[in-house]
């Protein structure tokens, strides 16, 4: 049924997923389909609770489906253990997310080693660093850093192992709109210089216009698909 | 306060197992104590019940020879109750298949059966019929040594004839609670028995018709011992009398009294010790609990909670903590002590056990544990109260690491450097955890550590000090030739004379009943043998004495001791002091022998002699020393060294195994609440690595790892506490029959290192297998 030949990076067909059991059961994902080309950056829109977390969260190795197929590339992520889906993160995937997580113990330089110490093919820490234009404050803790340099150094951190996904849930979420735009410009150069296939999940449909396709999620399925007639770069954007 | 009670017993079911790791240790102190409390009571108590039910005497006496019309003036003495004179002898004794001499105590039973004083617990069988002449009742333990049943047939030397007798009965008497042979300290039940006869028989083999060698007398209630032994010594004096004495200075009483007073120190030292730390773990503990429940104490703030509340609530907390505790403790306190009772009972032979701890045992080992972990609680109780509620909502500031010994970090990967700079941003936390564990190692070193010293006791008591192989000993003072005539005997390598006489010691108002021992100025076998500076040669005049009996009569080299010999011709001596040595069993003094036998006059020239022997003539040396009259005991250096093993080390081993599943449980509580909280507080950081890719095996490294390396910096600090909590214990435990020398080897320190290691392990494994129910989604959700 799945072929190999595309050139999509990320397949999912059917997916579900179903929190719980019996009259408590909530159904996250109703069977969702999609596919992402590689080197693509989407958008994935929808009011809260609508199942975008898990979406990503399911794509990204994090959580598993109840049903339904996902492949990253010719490799069946719903078939995966739970060591082969630690392995599929560390070589492939990155994360972004609200609340940065970052260890509070390491500099923003050894946050970003955390990574590339474990990574196959990783860049220079401090090129990751210099693509998020973080080239100084690099022996600075998290607690000494603003919000907007925390999320950058989480990018950093995400795309130091050159990995072919990029997820980004509500990384602006926690942050102003100036700094907000800061942080989506340095997902926006990442995109361009290592074409990485990205996903970012916003409730912000302004973020949206920065892409060529935007995917609209309610109620556990995607309902719409959108193309941008022109893509706005990042420093454009303004809410 | 209905929904508060509610948050707080879903709290506690939350983290039940770290509530329950923390009773464990709250347990092991409850446990220690009930076990020593109510091991001391159940002993006090059945030797009070014993001696009451069985008539034990409370005052005692030898003679040569007394008229038994004397009984009746005794008996007209203020203050006495009733009065008993016996014939008590020794006899060589001939069991099948032992060919080892063995030596019976004969105790003359009263003509009507088993009343008055000292009656027999009959275990089996009956007593002797009157006018049967060889029937006999065996002490259970001399019986039990030679498998000897009822109907089982001995043979005696009974004042040089030999005489048959038959088993009738198995029984025992509250004067041989504990039984040794004369100038023994450790039972050997193979070699040495209690055999009680019919008085008519005794009184013939041993020309005492009419007469009779010991009385014991029974007080009435409230009557003073004292005056009754002045009266007592007075009446006997003509007739050859040793010197009475009260029941304090009865030998088995003595010994028994000696080891409830150890349990006793014992049952104060080491549940101090374990409250206390259970006391500074609850603090630890529940000090960490806290700063996870910052926020919901902030919102309970918020609420308008007052802080009275909050404070009460945390500490119903800790109540709660205590109680499982205090109830697991208890139920493990009573298996313990019935078990360590029964142990006793075994060393000490009671006819019946009464273990029934009463509830004061119970209670207090409640309250102390209770108090301890509230004075616990309330510090950290108290910090947690005073937070101003918006700050207590908000996490804990966020932690300013700083950059530390970049040169020696430089090669460090990134986890390894999350954990040095978690250890070193909380140093006082991590001290306190090393510390936990480091308690754990040093109760196991103090522990462990008896076992070494009493093998340097055994060592130094029983082969650097002694080089006999036999002790013959004699009833009366004998003549030289008796040496002579023992060193003619097959096998007999070398002899050493010894001289030794029932004293009592004065100096100033104090006194002691000691035996004196003559023994050649420079000795072979037997030898006064200091424990620092090995064998020491006698002085031709004056008094070699222990350090143990120098301190009890306060008595200094060159002070005048006043020596009344209570036998023969009773002459009172005043010998100087002249040197003083270190030995670790019982208080003995020594004095050159032709001196001792020239002060005594009496003719006599030796009570025992030491033998060194071929083991190859070994057998024929037996038959002929069974064969030799009025001897009194034959001693086996290498059986006595056995029945120490057998009795005092076996003893002390089955309570180092107490300890050590305490000091488990102890170390097994420390490191699972200490991975417990790391596990809750770093929760988020280890779903973070999870995310980044990081498998179990290398996020385990970091919650681990510091487990790791606390318990790393715990051993050495947990050696060096166990040395100190060994040496505190040790000078708690001199008694005046041990002082056991203080050792501790490499052994014990490694042993104890690695029952901790093995202990940590098994926590840390507990905790690791929470790592795989991580919830990575969850937690992302949340800012920690
Ligand atoms: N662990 C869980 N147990 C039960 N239900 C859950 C769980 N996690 C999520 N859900 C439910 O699944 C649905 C989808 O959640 P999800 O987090 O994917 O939403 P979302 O689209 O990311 O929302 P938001 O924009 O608010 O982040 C919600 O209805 C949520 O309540
Ligand atoms: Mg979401």
């Amino acid at each position: 049924m799945t072929t190999t030949s595309d050139n999509s990076t990320l397949r999912a067909q059917g997916l579900t997923k179903v929190y719980g059991t019996g009259d408590a059961a909530v159904h996250a994902l109703r069977g969702v389909d999609l596919a992402l080309s590689s080197g693509e950056l989407v958008v994935l829109l929808g009011p809260s609770g609508c199942g975008k977390s898990t979406l990503l969260n399911i794509l990204g190795g994090l959580d598993t489906a109840t049903a339904g197929e996902a492949w990253f590339r010719d490799h069946e992520l719903t078939a995966m253990e739970h060591a082969q889906l630690t392995r599929y993160r560390r070589d492939h995937v990155g994360f972004v997310f609200q609340f940065y997580n970052l260890m509070p113990s390491l500099t923003a330089l050894e946050n970003v080693a955390l990574v590339t110490e474990i990574a196959k093919a990783p860049m220079a820490t401090e090129e990751a660093l210099r693509l998020v234009g973080l080239g100084e404050r690099l022996h600075h803790f998290p607690a000494q850093l603003s919000g907007g340099e925390q999320q950058r150094v989480a990018i950093a951190r995400a795309i130091a192992k050159r990995p072919e996904l990029l997820l980004c849930d509500e990384p602006t979420g926690a942050l102003d709109s100036k700094t907000g735009l800061l942080v989506l410009e340095a997902i926006e150069r990442i995109h361009a210089e290592l074409g990485t296939t990205t996903v970012l999940i916003t409730h912000n449909a302004i973020i949206a216009e920065m892409t060529d396709r935007v995917l609209v999620m309610g109620d556990g399925v995607i309902t719409e698909e959108r193309r941008n007639a022109r893509r706005r770069p990042a420093r454009e954007l303004y809410w | 306060m209905q929904a508060l009670n509610r948050k707080m017993l879903r709290d506690v079911w939350h983290i039940r197992a770290q509530v329950l790791a923390l009773a464990l240790v709250i347990a092991s102190g409850v446990a220690v104590l009930v076990m020593s409390l109510s091991t001391i009571d159940a002993l006090g108590e059945t030797a009070r019940a014993y001696y009451e039910r069985y008539r034990f005497a409370h005052v005692f006496a030898r003679v040569e020879r007394a008229p038994e019309l004397l009984r009746e003036r005794v008996e007209r003495l203020p203050g006495v109750q009733a009065v008993a004179t016996r014939v008590i002898e020794t006899a060589s004794l001939e069991i099948e298949g032992f060919d080892e001499p063995v030596i019976g105590q004969l105790v003359s039973l009263p003509a009507r059966r088993n009343t008055g004083l000292n009656r027999l617990a009959l275990r089996l069988g009956r007593l002797p019929e009157p006018g049967a002449v060889d029937e006999v009742v065996l002490s259970e333990p001399f019986a039990d040594a030679h498998g000897l049943g009822l109907r089982d047939r001995l043979r005696a030397i009974i004042n040089g004839r030999w005489r048959e007798l038959i088993v009738v009965g198995i029984a025992l008497s509250p004067e041989y609670v504990y039984t040794i042979g004369p100038g023994t300290l450790i039972p050997d039940n193979q070699r040495f028995g209690i055999a009680w006869m019919g008085s008519a028989p005794l009184e013939a083999a041993f020309d005492l018709e009419g007469a009779f060698n010991d009385i014991s007398v029974g007080l009435m209630h409230g009557a003073s011992p004292e005056t009754v032994i002045e009266a007592l010594d007075d009446m006997l004096e003509p007739y050859g009398g040793h010197g009475a004495y009260a029941r304090a200075d009865q030998q088995s009483h003595w010994f028994l009294m000696n080891e409830i007073n150890q349990l006793r120190t014992m049952s104060l030292i080491l549940p101090v010790t374990f409250l206390a730390v259970a006391a500074f773990l609850t603090n630890v503990l529940l000090g960490r609990m806290l700063t996870v429940e910052r926020a919901e104490i902030g919102l309970m703030k918020a609420f308008g909670y007052q802080d009275s509340a909050i404070g009460w609530h945390y500490l119903k907390f800790a109540m709660v903590i205590a109680a499982v505790g205090i109830l697991l403790g208890w139920l493990a306190g009573y298996a313990f002590g019935k078990s360590s009772t029964e142990v006793y009972a075994n060393f000490f032979r009671f006819p019946f056990l009464l273990y029934q701890p009463g509830p004061r045992v119970f209670l207090i080992a409640a309250l102390a544990s209770l108090a301890a972990a509230l004075l616990g609680a309330v510090a950290s109780v108290r910090k947690a109260v005073r937070l101003p509620p918006a700050e207590a909502m908000r996490p804990p500031a966020p932690p300013l690491f700083r950059r530390t010994g970049v040169a020696i970090t430089r090669w460090l990967d990134q986890p390894t450097r999350i954990l040095l700079r978690q250890v070193s941003r909380w140093p006082g936390r991590s001290f306190v955890t090393s510390l936990g564990i480091g308690m754990a190692v040093a109760v196991l070193v103090s522990s462990l550590h008896w076992l070494d010293a009493v093998d340097q006791l055994a060592d130094v008591y029983f082969e650097q000090a002694q080089r006999q192989d036999l002790t013959v000993s004699f009833g009366s003072a004998q003549d030289l030739a008796v040496e002579g005539s023992l060193a003619r005997l097959p096998g007999v390598i070398s002899t050493e004379p010894m001289r030794s006489v029932a004293t009592r010691m004065r100096h100033g108002a104090l006194e002691e009943r000691q035996m004196l021992m003559g023994v050649p100025a420079r000795q072979a076998l037997l030898r006064v043998h200091d424990a620092q500076m090995g064998p020491l040669e006698l002085p031709p005049g004056g008094l070699v004495m222990s350090t143990q009996l120098a301190d009890m009569l306060q008595a200094r080299i060159g002070d005048i001791v006043q020596v009344e010999v209570l036998e023969g011709r009773r002459p009172t001596l005043r010998l100087p002091v002249v040197s003083l040595f270190e030995t670790y069993i019982g208080a003995p003094a020594y004095m050159e022998i032709g001196a001792l036998n020239q002060a005594l006059g009496d003719g006599g020239a030796l009570t025992s002699v030491h033998l060194r022997i071929d083991p190859l003539a070994q057998d024929e040396l037996y038959a002929a020393l069974r064969e030799t009259p009025l001897i009194s005991a034959v001693m086996s250096r290498s059986a006595a060294l056995r029945g120490f093993h057998d009795t005092l080390a076996d003893t002390i081993l089955i309570f180092i195994s107490f300890f050590v599943v305490f000091a488990c449980a102890l170390a097994v509580g420390v490191t699972y609440n200490a991975a417990r909280i790391a596990l809750a507080e770093r929760g988020w950081e280890l779903a973070t690595l999870e995310v980044l890719g990081y498998s179990h095996a290398e996020i385990s490294y970091l919650l681990l790892g510091e487990i790791a390396l606390l318990t790393l910096l715990a051993l050495p600090l947990g050696c060096a506490a166990g040395y100190l909590l060994a040496l505190v214990w040790h000078g708690a435990f001199v008694t005046e029959l041990f002082r056991v020398p203080f050792a501790i080897l490499a052994r014990t320190y490694g042993l104890s290192i690695m029952i901790t290691l093995a202990a940590t392990l098994l926590a840390a494994l507990l905790v690791r297998r929470r790592l795989d129910h991580l919830d990575l989604v969850a937690v992302l959700k949340t800012r920690e």
